[in-house]
């Protein structure tokens, strides 16, 4: 580029500024003559945005795939992997319930490529024309037969491909076992807002999303998961209401206050159960007897997503069973592919916090598409939050 | 061009301006006030007032707002005043400029992160953890409303910072020197020349503070837990969760009215304070 690239003293640089200022000299004399063209070059090599890409095998896809997603809910080490053979990079928005996500795409503008919405919302994303069906040509991972069909049947509505499953799991609680004194665990949602209201006062976390937080108030009283009923939902607003000041938070980002100590005992998923078990083996993963939520995931494309091949390339590349049994050990959420399974280890597939005992497993309830609609859930999770 | 017709122009870009960023956005969220909520969330377009009648159902967001907005402010005032003083009629000059921007660095990174900084220092392993060496036991700071108070207190304190230190370091000396000449202790002065002549800046910060504050929601929800609401939080909740656009903007316009009339109250009051002097100006 230029021969003058050495050193250049204060004086001549300002000499150099004058003249350009001026307009003794061009632009392109004066960059090089200061060494300022290089100190360009230099930092824009390194922004990976502005590198040079290596192509990608099935043509250009873009700089950028733009995910919204949960919390702890994929291995890092995949994206930088789907980076290093596309060069897109995978942007990644963190949400901590359905609602948020359904109301940013309600708003518009939303610039995701790739969203992951929970079966029962599904069908609303359909009726409300916010989600784009699936060209199966385009997903050559995906194998409808592969996957258990209670967990992948939600993605399809009125016979068309609208999501393909990412995992599902259970919603339970979490409880730090070593400051119950001794007292035997909790196994039921009943003992999970008693302990709050005693013990553990000050020191429990509940979900910052009405479906759960909701739903495991009803089970208190024994009412279904998903209780649209106003009665029913006013005795879960008193359950709520007289919890609230025993809380340590309302949030859905539950494990570093867990991981610290300042939190016991939190509404819980499955794969962050699994992810604090691991590192603090005192944490225990509990489903309540009464039942609670049995849930699964989906990725899905929503409509006018600004990089619709790179979201295509993405899920395709995470439905991978080897990129999803990798998911799989890093999040701790069970996988619906007969494919992943096969690959993982069988003290995994064993696992009691992922696989839990069937009597457990057969309380639960799927969420239903009701509860996200009903106006009435809605506002009384706003309610509680703001009391 | 008559001067009354250039003065039209020059005020055209501005005017637009306020037409479309203020004045427009303002008006669609009054008209929203009255609608409904749509079947999935959003709005559906109605004449009710159905959405004012559930006001009180966010009492404790405004509860909460009103009292720690102005505490938060008056916090902020009485730690900025003496700082202020210090840098601005104490202070050697060579270490001024160096000082000031040490008020200023913080600005440089994002107030999310310093926020979250505070989860550390306020949480079980920080200051109570301390605490608890001295004999404190079981302190709980984070997720409270004290929690929150420290938190926009630390947030907005260059804001209040500044204001009081340009209006002390345009303060003529001389007039200290005079009072001390006619024999006026240093606390006297104070009190009647340096504090006088230092309230316009008084008054510009403790307003930029206080209506930044009224708004405020970030703080409140990383230092609250989610259980310190202010009204911002109820309006990102209403927006985001339940996606209520209706009743949303009716708490949103009850804000605006509830800010318009402590403002102007507080100007009232100011002015009083300032002995109707015509130089203090607010904004």
């Amino acid at each position: 580029m230029t021969k003058d690239n050495g050193t250049i003293s204060k004086q001549k640089f300002m000499e150099e500024l004058r003249r350009y200022q001026k307009g003794s000299v061009s632009r392109r004399h004066f960059l090089g003559v200061t060494g300022l063209g290089v100190a360009t070059t230099v930092l824009g090599a390194a922004m990976p945005g502005l590198r040079p890409r290596p192509a990608f095998a099935a043509g250009d896809i873009g700089d950028r795939v733009i995910l919204a997603t949960w919390p702890n809910y994929h291995d890092e080490m995949n994206f930088e992997a789907f980076t290093e053979a596309t060069g897109a990079h995978v942007q990644v928005n963190v949400f901590g319930s359905n609602e948020e996500m359904l109301a940013k795409l309600q708003a518009g503008g939303s610039g995701w490529d790739v969203f992951v919405p929970t079966n029962y919302t599904i069908t609303t994303y359909v009726g409300e024309d916010l989600i784009t069906p699936l060209d199966t040509a385009r997903l050559p991972n995906y194998d409808a037969s592969a996957f258990e069909q209670r967990f992948s049947d939600a993605g399809t509505v009125d016979g068309t491909l609208y999501a393909v499953p990412k995992n599902w799991g259970t919603t339970g609680f979490a409880v730090n076992t070593s400051k119950l004194d001794g007292a035997p665990v909790p196994t039921t949602w009943k003992e999970f807002w008693d302990l709050t209201m005693n013990g553990y006062s000050g020191r429990t976390m509940v979900h910052d999303y009405q479906l759960t937080t909701i739903g495991n108030a009803l089970k208190y009283f024994g009412y279904s998961f998903n209780s649209v009923d106003p009665n029913e939902l006013a005795d879960a607003e008193k359950l709520l209401l007289e919890a609230k000041p025993h809380l340590f938070a309302i949030s859905s980002d539950y494990q570093p206050p867990m991981r610290n100590g300042d939190a016991w005992m939190t509404m819980c998923w499955t794969g962050d159960g699994k992810q604090l078990n691991t590192d603090m083996p005192e944490i225990a993963y509990v489903l309540g007897k009464e039942g609670g939520e049995l849930w699964s995931d989906y990725y899905a494309i929503p409509k006018g997503a600004p990089h619709l091949d790179a979201a295509y390339a993405l899920i395709d590349f995470l439905l991978n069973p080897e990129v999803n049994a990798k998911e799989v050990l890093a999040h701790g959420y069970p996988s619906a592919d007969a494919r992943t399974n096969a690959l993982l280890p069988t003290d995994l597939l064993e696992d009691p916090i992922l696989y839990p005992a069937a009597d457990l497993l057969n309380a639960l309830e799927f969420g239903a598409a009701a509860t996200l609609t009903d106006p009435n859930r809605a506002e009384l999770l706003a309610r509680f939050k703001s009391a | 061009m008559t001067q009354k017709g250039r003065n039209a122009l020059l005020l055209t870009p501005a005017g637009l301006w306020l037409l479309v960023m203020l004045v427009l956005p303002l008006l669609v969220v009054f008209v929203f006030s009255f609608g409904e909520r749509g079947a999935a969330g959003g709005y559906v377009p109605a004449f009710t007032l159905e959405q004012y009648a559930n006001l009180p159902a966010r009492w404790t967001a405004f509860k909460n707002t009103l009292i720690l907005a102005p505490l938060g402010t008056i916090a902020a005032l009485v730690i900025a005043y003496p700082l202020a003083y210090f840098l601005a009629v104490r202070c050697a000059p060579r270490w001024r400029t160096s000082l000031l921007i040490l008020v200023i660095v913080p600005f440089w990174t994002s107030i999310l992160i310093r926020s979250y900084a505070w989860i550390f220092i306020l949480g079980g392993r920080g200051l109570p953890a301390l605490l608890e060496t001295v004999g404190l036991d079981d302190v709980r700071l984070i997720n409270t409303p004290f929690a929150v108070l420290v938190g926009i207190v630390y947030g907005y304190l260059p804001l209040m910072v500044f204001p009081i230190f340009v209006s002390l370091d345009k303060l003529d000396k001389r007039l200290l020197e005079a009072s001390a000449d006619l024999g006026s202790t240093p606390w006297r002065t104070f009190l009647q020349v340096t504090l006088p002549l230092s309230i316009p800046g008084v008054a510009t910060g403790c307003m930029l503070v206080f209506i930044l504050l009224m708004g405020e929601f970030l703080i409140p929800s990383i230092l609250g837990g989610g259980k310190v609401f202010f009204v911002g939080n109820a309006l990102v909740d209403l927006f985001l969760q339940s996606r209520n656009w209706a009743y949303g903007s009716a708490v949103a316009m009850t804000l605006v009215a509830v800010m318009l009339v402590t403002v102007s109250v507080y100007m009232k009051f100011i002015s009083r304070l300032g002995g109707q002097r015509d130089d203090i100006s607010l904004m």
